[in-house]
């Protein structure tokens, strides 16, 4: 970040009174009563409002599904775009300015599925963005079919006798991919949430909070009364998040015990900080268009 | 006929790994250097090494739009090239080629066979390449040149390698030409000297160029024969000139990606092929969707499916009309040269600016990858640059007064809504590919709201009412009241052009229409022209007249005759005329040009 954009932003803070409530959407959510999905609304809501981030400075982008509809709750600026391809849409926007704080939220299928190829990429070029995957376990939108966490045996409209496929596992996956901060959250624990989310925005890197957040509809294998006695958070447990060996295997528990918390996060250069050209001149949204007589006869002189 | 006094064609095949591109490369900065016009065609496998590899290069004081019908001179790198295509050389020809490997064949009568004993002329070396430098020193004695502007040449080649290469290079070079000089007659017109030195170029870089001049200032993509080379282009300019380029995971990531870049305010293009553009479809809608302005390059190769890389093909033009699920607009464009396509990328950027939609550049083999001649003036690097309404400067009222008085898809009689990027405050918005209010609100949830979707489809076709006036109507080159009036679109623009020169010249006259914009399309300029044309053929590179199904949908016209060529190779002049001659004479009204060249 340029030293004057800094000064700039540091001056609209300091001026700027947020809360929560500026944040508020244009439309109310329409997500069925009892989603989780509200709590990582209204996690986030706060947490903007606590770094005083003014909604112009925020860009939310989202793929399809439920959780998708996301941007359209929030106020700030917003792409809700096709399914499974928030990260690819929110990699552009952040390298065409990358003073914007971008946070990119969806769904297990949105993401983990038909969109596993940027997930993939985008964890590993550190593109500095928050990716927060609402997850249910289920293709709610779609009225209730096996997603890529599905449980094996989990009974959909699509596997009516049972799921026999494994389930992929989003932060063990998101640390071999290359991320650089890889937290699970969940929507029933606001506050453990909030912690992470303003960890993982102010992280510059890549930062997914893979978020349990309860189907009530759809997925009656996976809601909160499954979750509640099961759930240990890893910062009770003095958990390291440097050891990213002991990430993965705590990551892996799937039983009486599933951990929550901050598994993983180091430090390495995001996407914008590596990328020569951003190195001075601001974002590129705002440079001037076309090149320089200079530079074009350069350019003409070497075909010669 | 054009006032074309030196008309020289030569060819070099091989293998791949033999080099052939280097001798290519260097013989083409000689001749472009002189001022000539050149055009090449470099016929080729996908594969790395081994294959067969056929690069022609045509020249002349005139500017060329094809690579003609005939060479004067083959250069065979191995023994396939000659039994391929020796047979294919006429009275007055040369043939070049290692006599210390290779054989041969019957050459027919005027046909001058040129043997390099190539061991004996560089002391036994054993670097396989050295055979091309030999060739190159023989080929300026029969070129009647000057072996200075070859001495020249190899110096800039190779002086990064060092004095040593240069030398050795030089004296090689010179051992050919001494050979040639020796033993072999020079053509009867030496190569001339030409007006004002030109530049080489391809359309790839055009394409590339074109985005650079337009400012662009984020381009990905996936590497995809043939647009790999405005990849590469962009990458290795994109630090000095502050473009972002990046290589994507997949071209459904390309696309969305410079969906991401242009919302956010940059000009922002991406290049695949039509297999890549299979996969950015969806992304296309989106775009026309959310209205953000994004270019898209399809090159064209020969399809389906994965087809065949390396050939050329004008077979995607209903891919670009299709693509993407819906009813919504966009631009597409055909360049019909390389200076057309570099021209082209400014244009359609002011357009999709203008309009906020996706914009459609449909390129193929042959132009991107083509090498060609051009006058450096004629390459205006500062074009006009029209970002239409936007609203990109931090501090930029919206006229409200407060944030929420910005509509985003505000319902204006021109359709147009001014667009504000991300970060300017007052004007936070979210933008949706489900469809949306003028707030940018999903109305794709509510019960049904039949009034408020039928005025945003209104909206943004409005956007493109009366958008024809803003560009080219298709000419008609040539004399008015001629026999025949032949129909074209993209690439084949040159090659019909000399196909009519050569009718003229038959005493058939003959003239052409080339269509460059396919939508908007000036349907009712070309139903002028249809209707008040004698004879009607539409030339197109494709099986099933693609572009002839389409202009029948736009104008309810048909035409009289077609020729269509769909074996992987262009058209050569001779192609188009005898498949004229023949539909005037009645004997068919579907021409289908055999490939002499076995490449």
């Amino acid at each position: 970040m340029s030293a004057a954009s800094t000064t700039r932003l540091a001056e609209e803070k300091s001026l700027v009174q947020l809360t929560a409530k500026d944040y508020k959407g244009k439309v109310d959510p329409d997500w069925c009563p009892g989603c989780g999905d509200f709590g990582v609304l209204s996690s986030l809501q706060k947490v903007c409002a606590e770094l005083k981030l003014p909604p112009h400075q925020v860009v939310t982008v989202s793929g399809i599904g439920c959780s998708s509809n996301f941007p359209g709750f929030f106020n700030a600026f917003g792409m809700h775009t096709l399914h499974g391809r928030a990260l690819a849409v929110a990699t552009g926007v952040k390298m065409a300015n990358h003073e914007l704080t971008v946070v990119a939220t969806g769904g297990d299928g949105d993401g983990y599925g038909i969109g596993g190829n940027h997930f993939t990429h985008t964890a590993r070029r550190n593109v500095d963005i928050t990716y927060l995957v609402m997850n249910n376990q289920i293709y709610g939108l779609t009225t209730g079919q096996v997603s890529p966490t599905s449980c094996e045996g989990m009974k959909t409209k699509s596997t009516p006798f049972g799921s026999v496929e494994r389930p992929v596992n989003p932060i063990t996956s998101a640390i071999m991919n290359g991320a650089t901060f890889v937290a699970r959250g969940y929507s029933g624990d606001q506050k453990q949430l909030t912690t992470l989310m303003k960890q993982a925005i102010e992280h510059r890197g890549f930062a997914l909070i893979d978020i349990f957040s309860p189907c009530v509809t759809f997925n009656h294998d996976n809601d909160y009364a499954f979750f509640r006695p099961r759930i240990k958070k890893l910062e009770d447990e003095g958990h390291d998040p440097t050891d990213w060996k002991t990430a993965c295997e705590k990551a892996m528990l799937w039983g009486d015990t599933i951990y929550t918390g901050l598994f993983l996060q180091r430090v390495a250069s995001s996407l914008d900080e590596v990328e020569p050209v951003l190195d001075e001149g601001g974002p590129l949204c705002f440079r001037p268009l076309g090149i320089s007589k200079e530079q074009s006869d350069r350019i003409l002189k070497r075909m010669m | 006929m054009s006032s074309r006094n030196f008309d020289f064609a030569f060819a070099i095949g091989g293998a791949a790994g033999q080099g052939i591109a280097t001798p290519g490369d260097i013989l083409a900065r000689i001749f472009v250097r002189r001022g000539l016009h050149l055009y090449t065609y470099n016929a080729y496998q996908s594969i790395i090494r081994g294959g067969h590899i056929f690069l022609a290069v045509r020249i002349s004081d005139q500017p060329v739009g094809n690579h003609g019908d005939k060479f004067d001179l083959l250069l065979c790198l191995n023994q396939d090239t000659m039994n391929r295509h020796l047979p294919l050389m006429g009275p007055g020809s040369r043939v070049l080629f290692n006599s210390d490997d290779i054989q041969p064949g019957q050459a027919a009568e005027g046909v001058q066979l040129c043997p390099l004993p190539v061991g004996d002329l560089t002391g036994g070396s054993r670097n396989k390449l050295v055979q091309n430098t030999v060739a190159l020193g023989a080929m300026m004695h029969l070129f009647g040149m000057n072996f200075k502007l070859l001495e020249d040449a190899l110096t800039l080649q190779f002086k990064r390698k060092g004095q040593e290469v240069v030398d050795e290079n030089v004296s090689t070079a010179r051992a050919g030409f001494d050979h040639a000089k020796a033993n072999f007659e020079p053509f009867a017109d030496p190569v001339p000297q030409g007006g004002k030195p030109l530049a080489v170029w391809a359309g790839n870089e055009a394409l590339a160029m074109g985005g650079a001049a337009a400012g662009v200032k984020f381009y990905c993509a996936y590497p995809m024969s043939p647009s790999t080379g405005v990849l590469h282009w962009m990458a290795k300019n994109a630090r000095e000139l502050g473009i972002m380029v990046r290589q994507v995971e997949d071209e459904i990531g390309v696309a969305n990606m410079a969906i991401g870049a242009a919302h956010a305010g940059c000009r922002s293009m991406c290049a695949t092929s039509g297999g890549g553009f299979a996969l950015m479809t969806e992304a296309v809608g989106s775009a026309a969707m959310m209205e953000i302005p994004v270019v898209f390059i399809d090159v064209q190769r020969a399809g389906p499916s994965t087809g065949v890389p390396t050939k050329t093909e004008q077979g995607d033009l209903w891919q670009m009309l299709g693509a993407s699920q819906g009813d919504f607009e966009r631009f597409i464009v055909a360049p019909r040269d390389c200076l057309d396509a570099f021209n082209t990328v400014p244009e359609l950027f002011n357009l999709v600016d203008r309009c906020q939609c996706p914009g459609i550049i449909v390129s193929d083999l042959l132009i991107s990858e083509g090498r060609f001649s051009v006058d450096p003036a004629d390459i205006n690097m500062q074009p006009e640059i029209d970002r239409g309404e936007i609203i990109n400067q931090p501090g930029a009222v919206n006229g409200a007064a407060s944030s929420n008085g910005y509509l985003r898809y505000k319902i204006t009689e021109s359709g147009i809504s001014p667009r504000a990027i991300p970060g300017i405050e007052g004007h936070v918005h979210v933008v949706a590919t489900d469809e949306h209010d003028q707030d940018g609100v999903l109305i794709s949830d509510e019960f049904t709201n039949p009034h408020k979707r039928r005025s945003m489809v209104e909206k943004r076709a409005r956007k493109f009412k009366d958008i024809a006036s803003r560009i080219a109507p298709p000419e008609l080159e040539g004399p008015a009241d001629a026999d025949v009036t032949l129909i074209g679109w993209g690439s084949t623009h040159g090659v019909i052009k000399e196909a009519c020169e050569q009718l003229q010249a038959l005493g058939i006259s003959a003239n052409h229409v080339g269509v460059k914009w396919i939508v908007p399309l000036h349907a009712e300029r070309l139903t002028e022209i249809i209707t008040r044309a004698k004879h009607t053929i539409i030339v197109e590179n494709n099986y099933s007249g693609q572009f002839y199904r389409y202009l029948r949908s736009e104008t309810g016209l048909s035409v009289n005759g077609h020729i269509r060529k769909y074996d992987g190779e262009p058209f050569m002049p001779h192609h188009i005329v005898n498949g004229v001659r023949e539909q005037l004479a009645g004997k068919t009204d579907h021409s289908v040009p055999y490939q002499e060249v076995m490449v």
